[in-house]
Order: C-alpha cells, then structure tokens, then sequence
C-alpha cells in the first residue's frame, strides 16, 4: 500500500473506532446520571427546578467527552492533516 | 465537499485580511440583537399597556436575572451584563440557524474559543473584585498547597471544554443536516432541523449557567457558603 492509501484506511477506520467506543462510556453515565434525578424528582419534586438545573448542567459536562470523540472522527474524515500533508507532497 | 467551519467561506479578501462567513455572520447578530433591544426599549412604560416587545424582553431579563440569583446566590446585577449577552448572543446566533444560507458563527471554533476566553479571563476579575487579589488567590490553594497546579489546570481544561462543547455540538449539527440532505433529502433533514434548534438553545443556556457556576464559585466567599449548606441539609431533613 501506498502511504496515501495507508492513511485513508487508518483514518476511516480509527474515525468510526473512535464514536464507536467513545460514545459508550458517557452513554452509561448519562442514563445513570438520568435514572438517579428521575427517581430523585419522584422523592422530592419540590426541589425539582434544581435536580433539572444540575442535571442540564452535568449532562452536558458529560456529552462533551462524546462531542470530543465526534469532533476528533471529523478531523479524521473532512479536515485531516496528514491527508492533506500526503497529497499536498503529490501522493 | 462538506465545509466543517464557516471560516473556510470567504467573502472577500484584501491581503492577508480575508473576510469570512463567521464574521460576517457574527456581525449579523450583533446588529440584529443590539438594534432589536434598541427599538424594544425605546418607549419604556411601567403603566399596563405595554408593547409586546418591552413584554418580551422582560420576561428574558427576568429569567435570566432568577437563575443567576438561585445559582450565585448573591445580587445578580453584577453578573446580568456579562451573562445575559452571553446567552442572549449565542442562543440568537444558533436560533438564526433555520434561515437558508445562514451559518451559524458558533459553528466556528474561533467564535467559540472567543467566548469562552472572556469566561476564563471573567472568572478572576469578578473574583478580584468581590474578595481583593490576596482573598481570590486563597482559594488556589484551599485544601493544601499541592493542589495550586491542579486548579491551574482546571481552569485551563474548563476553558477548553467550554470552547470546544458549543463549537462540536453546533457543528455536527450543521454538519449532520448536510450529510443527511445528501442522503434523504426530502423531511428528515427537517426533524433533524427542529432538534438542531432545541440543542442550540440548550447549549447556550449551558454555557451560560457554566460561565455562572465558575464565576459564582470564584466570588462565593466560604463563610456564605457552608451557611447555605447547613440551610440546605436542614431542609433536607426536615422534608424527610
């Protein structure tokens, strides 16, 4: 294989490696940060505006470990730079 | 080929000046957001028939100033023009999204990374100016000495997660809709549209409550703090 080739396999292969195995861990954080407010709210629904507060606020600090995996599958597909390097170089 | 930022659309270009889609478009909102507040309080009234526009800018700020409030719990007009033009400014540049041909400039890292700058840099100078220079620097080293570089760290990677969050959720927004008009192009990329305006505006009012939280726990002074715990735990018990 040439090395143009190398990198496009690598970079296909390792970009859905990366959502693949990234998105599972804050899934399984985000359901359980998700079950342990809803049955919060169902003990206490007085205080339910701050159990959505803080759960808006720590789901989102958890899908941001899933947006990193996905920005850096899209560097890897659309924007990567030793793709760009390679050909730049004439292949 | 699929453009990842507005910053790879140029207008125009002059030199090493090359004017983009992001500040194009940035400067759209900006116009949009100050000429709209401009002309809805133009005519303020406190007396009953008031124009609909002052009804809806009061409801915003109002909002706005409550949630700073339960989550500082200290006066929220210190805080209300630094976070309400955050959130006002990103939730209009990502509602805007829906108009054909528009990119939404928080789909640009730049934008984004501008931002969150402004929290980072926000965070000590509101800091410094509730509690003096020798009481914000304490609570570097609030359980022990060892722990300054961590909290430097922190600062840092909070920044950048700031940054990159808004930046990756907006994109792949954009992002999604376009690999999705390749493929089916007729209602799905529609739905997918709707849910693109729910992520906006949910990411901008976390941005904003997370700029909250960094300032509120560097001006939040310790004495008030392990008060409203004890309130909090008191609560607790007694709805037990």
């Amino acid at each position: 294989m040439t090395s143009i080739d190398t990198i496009g396999v690598a970079s296909i292969v390792i970009s859905g490696m990366t959502m693949a195995i990234g998105s599972i861990g804050p899934a399984i954080g985000e359901a359980w940060g998700l079950s342990r407010a809803l049955s919060a709210i169902a003990q206490q629904p007085d205080e339910a505006n701050t159990i959505t507060r803080t759960l808006f606020v720590g789901l989102a600090m958890i899908e941001s470990i899933a947006i990193y995996c996905f920005v850096i599958s899209i560097i890897l597909i659309f924007a990567n730079p030793f793709w760009n390097y390679v050909v730049a170089k004439g292949g | 080929m699929v453009e990842i930022t507005p910053d790879a659309i140029v207008f125009w270009k002059l030199g090493p000046f090359s004017l983009n889609a992001t500040i194009v478009f940035t400067w759209l909102v900006m116009v949009l957001v100050v000429l709209i507040s401009w002309l809805a309080t133009r005519k303020l009234k406190v007396e009953p028939p008031l124009s609909r526009w002052q009804n809806l800018l009061e409801i915003i700020i109002t909002y706005i100033r409550d949630q700073i409030r339960e989550i500082t719990l200290q006066d929220s007009d210190r805080y209300l023009p630094f976070l309400g033009t955050l959130f006002l400014f990103i939730s209009v540049s990502n509602l805007l999204s829906i108009i054909p041909g528009y990119y939404p400039p928080t789909a640009s890292l730049s934008t984004t990374a501008a931002l969150a700058v402004c929290v980072f840099f926000s965070v000590p100078i509101y800091g410094i100016a509730q509690q003096g220079l020798v009481g914000y620097l304490k609570h570097y080293s609030q359980p022990s000495i060892f722990m300054v570089p961590f909290h430097i760290i922190g600062e840092i990677s909070r920044t950048l997660s700031l940054a990159v969050r808004l930046f990756g959720n907006i994109m792949s927004g954009t992002m999604i809709i376009a690999i999705l008009l390749s493929i089916t192009p007729l209602f799905v990329p529609i739905i997918l549209q709707v849910l693109g305006l729910l992520i906006g505006l949910v990411q901008a009012y976390i941005f904003a409550i997370l700029a909250t939280v960094y300032i509120a726990s560097a001006t939040r002074n310790y004495e008030g703090k392990e008060q409203s715990n004890k309130e909090d735990l008191k609560g607790g018990i007694l709805n037990d």
